[in-house]
C-alpha cells in the first residue's frame, strides 16, 4: 500500500521547513527592517563597542539578559531593572545580546543603577569584595598588579580586606572598554513619544514606565 | 493592540488553513499508511521474533529470547540473499561507522570535562579565574558546542549512516564521501571551539561557531549527506521504512537551519526569533528525528517484534514536522518579540503533544507484555530509558512553554535541566543503546567487559536523576525568589547553592560513567580484551545452523538451544 517515495519526502519536508522559515524568520524580519531608534536612545561609542565585545567574547549573556520583564508579569521594574524593551531599543545591537539566563541580574540598564566606574572595576576583579554571595566568576585577567602605578594608570579601588599583599591592581584597556560598555546601557528613557513601532511591540512598552 | 489580535488570528487561521492542505495532500499521497507489511520490512523472512543483542552475554541473550513469547519456526527459513544483503551493508558502513563513533566518544569526553568544570565554578567561583577561556561563560559555551556540534551529531550520523544502507538492502554508496566530510566537519569543529576560547564568537546561544568557521560544517555535513542520498537512489526494498523518512529529512532540514540562521542578514529581535528558530529546530528537526530513527529501527530489532502501530509512527512524523517548526518562539516570552509569534509558538508547542503521544503509544503498544525484556538486553535499557525520556521532555516542553509556568522557570536554571532531559536523557541515552548494538557488527567484537556495561549505565542513569532532580529543584526555587519582590536578587541565588553542588555531584557521575564508555569503546576500536567471540558476533545470531558454515562462521550453539 504505502508507495511513498524520495520525492514526496523532499516536497512535505521542505513545505515544512518554508512555512516555518516564513513565520518565525521572514514576516518578524518585515517588522523590523523599517524601525527607527527611539529619539533617546544614543549609538554606542568606539570604546564602548570594544566593550561589548570584550562582554560577548566572556559569554557575559550566559548569565546576566538585557530584556526586563514587564510589571504584570515579573517585579523587574521594583529591581531597578527598568522598563520593559521595545524592538526598538535594540536599534544598535548587532548582534542582540537578550540573554536567556539571570544567574546574575538583568543588564539592561545596570549605568543608570550603577555609574560608578570604580564600582565596576572592583566588583569586576572581585566580585565577592562587593556582594559577598556572589557567584559571579572573577575577570582578574583583565587586571595587572604593579608595585607601583604609572601615570596613566586607573587604579583600582578595592576594599582593604582585598587588596593584593603588595602593589596595586591596575585596570588594563579591556577592562576599562568593558565598564565603558556597561556604562552605556541606560535605556531609562521615555518612548511615548518614540517613532513609529511595530503594534506588537506596543503592549509591554507602556507597562513599566519608571 | 488590535492590529495585533488581528495578526495573531490571520496567522493562526492562515496556518490552520495550510495544515488542512497539507493533511489532505499527504492523505491522497497515502503518506499515512503503510501497514503491517511496511513494519516488518525491517525483518527477514522467519526473522520475527528473534531476539537480537549484540551486546548481551549469551546468558542474557537466551534470557530475552525465553521472554519473547508467540513467534515459532525462527530461524527455520532465513531468507539467505536478505542475511547477506545486510552483511553487505554492515561491511560498506563498518569504516565510517568506526571513525564517526570514536570521534563521538572523544566528543563526549571533551563536553563532559567542559561541562563539569562550568557545574563547579558555579559553586566555586574563584576556581580557574586565570584566562579568558576558563571563564564559565566561555567553558559553558565550549560545553555546549562539543555536545552539538561534537557528539551528538556524530553519534547520530553514524547511527544513521549504519542504519540506512539496512533498510535500503544495499550496500552505502560513495562512502569516501562521508569520511572526507567527517573529517572536514571534525577539523571545523576543533577550529570553532578553539575560535570560542580565544574571543572569536558570533555571540548568539548555539550559533558562537563564527560564519567562515560554520560553512566547514555545513560542507562537511553535505558530504556526509551525499552516500547517504547515493544510497537511497540505489534502494533494492519497496517501501520506505519510517525510519528512512526521519534520517532523509532530519539530513535535509540541518543544513537548511544552519545556512538560514548563519545569513548575515538578522538584525535585532528577528535575530533573536531566527536564533531560537534555529536553537530549538536543530533539536527537534535534528537530533530528535534521527534518534526517533534509531528507536523505531533497533528496539524492533531487539525484541524481536515489528512496531505495534506503523501508520502511527507516520502521524508522528507528520506532525512533527508541521508543529515543530514554530515552536522556538517560546524561547521569547517576556521579550519585545512580536507578541503574535510567541503566541504561536506557545499554541504549536502544546501541539506537539500529538507527535510525541504518537510515540509515546507506540513504543509502549510494542513493547506491552515483553517489559521484562529489558531486564536481560542491555542495548534495550538504553533505548528504551532514551524513549520515555523523549516523552517526559517533551511533555515538560510543552507545558514549561505556558505563560503561567514560563514566568517562574524561564531565565532560571529549569531550563538548563529541560535541555539536558533532551538532549542527554533521551538522545545520548538512545545513542549509548545504539553503540552498544552497533559496534559488536562493526568489529565484529563482542564488548570485552560486560559488567562495564552495567556499571556504565547505573553511573549514567543514577548521575543524571541526581542532575535533574537537584537542577530542577534548584531552578523553581530561583525562579520563585526572583518573583518576589520583597527578596533581594542575591536571594535567588543563594537558595539555587545547594542545588547547584548536587547538580555538580550528578554531572560528576556522569562524566565518571562517559570515562567507562569511552575506555570500553577504546577497547572495541582496538580490539582488546578477553576475546569472547563465541556468541553474538557480527551476523551469526541472526543465521540458521545450516547456512552459518558457507559464510565462514560457527553455527548457533547454546543460542539455538534457546530457541
Amino acid at each position: 500500500m504505502n508507495l511513498m517515495n524520495s520525492e514526496d519526502l523532499l516536497v512535505g519536508a521542505s513545505f515544512m521547513m518554508g512555512l516555518t522559515i516564513t513565520v518565525l524568520i521572514v514576516i518578524p524580519y518585515t517588522e523590523v527592517s523599517d524601525l527607527r531608534p527611539p529619539d533617546k536612545l544614543k549609538p554606542y561609542s568606539e570604546q564602548a563597542q570594544r566593550g561589548r565585545e570584550i562582554y560577548l567574547q566572556n559569554e557575559c549573556m550566559a548569565c546576566h539578559s538585557q530584556q526586563p520583564r514587564s510589571l504584570s508579569q515579573a517585579p523587574d521594574l521594583k529591581r531597578g531593572w527598568g522598563r520593559a524593551p521595545i524592538a526598538a531599543d535594540y536599534y544598535y545591537d548587532r548582534p542582540v545580546l537578550l540573554g536567556t539566563m539571570r544567574t546574575g541580574p538583568d543588564l539592561f540598564n545596570i549605568a543608570a543603577r550603577q555609574p560608578s566606574v570604580d564600582w565596576h572595576l572592583g566588583h569586576l576583579y572581585q566580585p565577592r569584595a562587593y556582594v559577598k554571595d556572589s557567584i559571579m566568576p572573577s575577570y582578574r585577567f583583565l587586571f595587572v598588579i604593579k608595585s607601583k602605578a604609572e601615570p596613566g594608570d586607573k587604579v583600582v579601588q578595592l576594599p582593604p580586606a582585598w587588596r593584593p599583599a603588595s602593589g596595586v591592581v591596575v585596570a588594563t584597556p579591556k577592562a576599562l572598554d568593558l565598564v565603558a560598555y556597561l556604562l552605556s546601557l541606560d535605556h531609562t528613557y521615555p518612548i511615548d513619544n518614540a517613532p513609529v513601532l511595530p503594534p506588537v511591540a506596543s503592549a509591554p512598552a507602556t507597562a513599566g514606565q519608571s | 493592540m488590535n492590529m495585533n489580535a488581528l495578526g495573531m488570528l490571520l496567522s493562526a487561521f492562515v496556518i490552520a488553513i495550510l495544515g488542512l492542505m497539507f493533511f489532505i495532500w499527504s492523505n491522497g499521497r497515502s503518506l499515512l499508511t503503510g501497514g503491517e507489511e511496511a513494519a516488518s520490512e525491517i525483518f527477514s523472512e522467519g526473522e520475527v521474533g528473534l531476539v537480537e543483542d549484540p551486546a548481551g552475554t549469551a546468558t542474557s541473550r537466551a534470557r530475552l529470547q525465553s521472554t519473547s513469547t508467540g513467534h515459532a519456526q525462527i530461524g527455520l527459513h532465513v531468507d539467505e540473499a536478505d542475511i547477506l544483503a545486510r552483511i553487505e551493508s554492515d561491511k560498506s558502513t563498518s569504516l565510517i561507522v568506526l571513525i564517526m563513533m570514536t570521534a563521538a566518544v572523544l566528543w563526549l569526553l571533551v563536553a563532559s570535562t567542559f561541562g563539569l568544570i562550568s557545574s563547579i565554578k558555579l559553586h566555586q567561583p574563584d576556581w580557574l579565574t586565570g584566562a579568558m577561556w576558563l571563564g564559565f561563560g566561555v567553558t559553558r559555551t565550549i560545553h555546549l558546542n562539543a555536545v552539538a556540534y561534537g557528539w551528538a551529531p556524530m553519534a547520530c550520523l553514524s547511527s544513521c549512516i549504519w542504519i540506512l544502507p539496512r533498510l535500503l538492502k544495499t550496500p552505502l554508496r560513495s562512502g569516501q564521501w562521508a569520511i572526507l566530510g567527517g573529517v572536514i566537519w571534525n577539523l571545523s569543529l576543533i577550529a570553532g571551539l578553539v575560535a570560542i576560547a580565544t574571543g572569536y564568537n558570533s555571540g548568539l546561544e548555539w550559533l558562537e561557531i563564527p560564519l567562515p568557521i560554520a560553512a566547514g560544517m555545513v560542507v562537511g555535513g553535505a558530504m556526509v549527506g551525499i552516500p547517504l542520498l547515493d544510497t537511497l537512489g540505489h534502494r533494492r526494498t519497496r517501501h520506505l521504512y519510517v525510519s528512512v523518512w526521519y534520517m532523509s529529512a532530519a539530513l535535509f532540514w540541518f543544513p537548511v537551519l544552519l545556512i538560514v540562521a548563519k545569513m548575515p542578514v538578522h538584525v535585532g529581535i528577528e535575530q533573536a526569533t531566527a536564533n531560537w528558530w534555529f536553537g530549538h529546530n536543530v533539536l527537534g528537526l535534528f537530533y530528535t528525528p534521527l534518534s526517533l530513527a534509531t528507536i523505531y529501527y533497533l528496539l524492533p530489532k531487539i525484541i524481536g517484534r515489528p512496531i505495534e502501530n506503523y501508520n502511527l509512527s507516520l502521524l508522528g512524523f507528520w506532525t512533527l514536522a508541521f508543529f515543530y517548526g514554530q515552536v522556538g518562539g517560546h524561547h521569547l516570552e517576556g521579550s519585545p518579540a512580536p507578541a503574535w509569534l510567541i503566541t504561536l509558538s506557545i499554541v504549536q508547542s502544546m501541539m506537539m503533544i500529538i507527535p510525541v503521544a504518537a510515540f509515546t503509544i507506540n513504543q509502549h503498544m510494542t513493547m506491552r507484555g515483553h517489559f521484562r525484556m529489558w531486564v536481560h538486553s542491555p542495548t534495550l535499557r538504553f533505548i528504551l530509558i532514551g524513549g520515555m525520556m523523549y516523552t517526559l521532555s517533551s511533555l515538560q516542553g510543552s507545558f514549561e512553554a505556558l505563560r503561567s509556568i514560563n514566568t517562574v522557570t524561564h531565565f532560571t536554571h529549569f531550563t538548563v535541566a529541560h535541555a539536558h532531559l533532551g538532549l542527554y536523557g533521551f538522545v545520548t541515552m538512545v545513542m549509548f543503546g545504539a553503540f552498544y548494538f552497533i559496534l559488536p557488527r562493526v568489529r565484529g567484537w563482542e564488548w570485552p567487559y560486560p559488567w562495564a556495561i552495567q556499571l556504565h549505565f547505573w553511573l549514567v542513569v543514577l548521575g543524571f536523576g541526581l542532575y535533574f532532580t537537584a537542577l530542577t529543584i534548584g531552578g523553581v526555587l530561583q525562579g520563585l525568589a526572583m518573583l518576589d519582590a520583597s527578596k533581594p536578587f542575591i536571594d535567588s541565588v543563594i537558595v539555587t547553592r545547594p542545588w547547584l553542588i548536587g547538580r555538580s555531584i550528578g554531572g560528576g557521575m556522569m562524566t565518571l560513567g562517559h570515562v567507562v564508555f569511552a575506555v570500553h569503546v577504546l577497547a572495541m576500536v582496538f580490539k582488546l580484551g578477553p576475546k569472547r567471540h563465541t556468541q553474538a558476533l557480527f551476523w551469526r545470531d541472526a543465521m540458521p545452523p545450516g547456512l552459518a558454515p558457507n559464510l565462514a562462521v560457527q553455527p548457533l550453539q547454546q543460542e539455538g538451544a534457546a530457541l
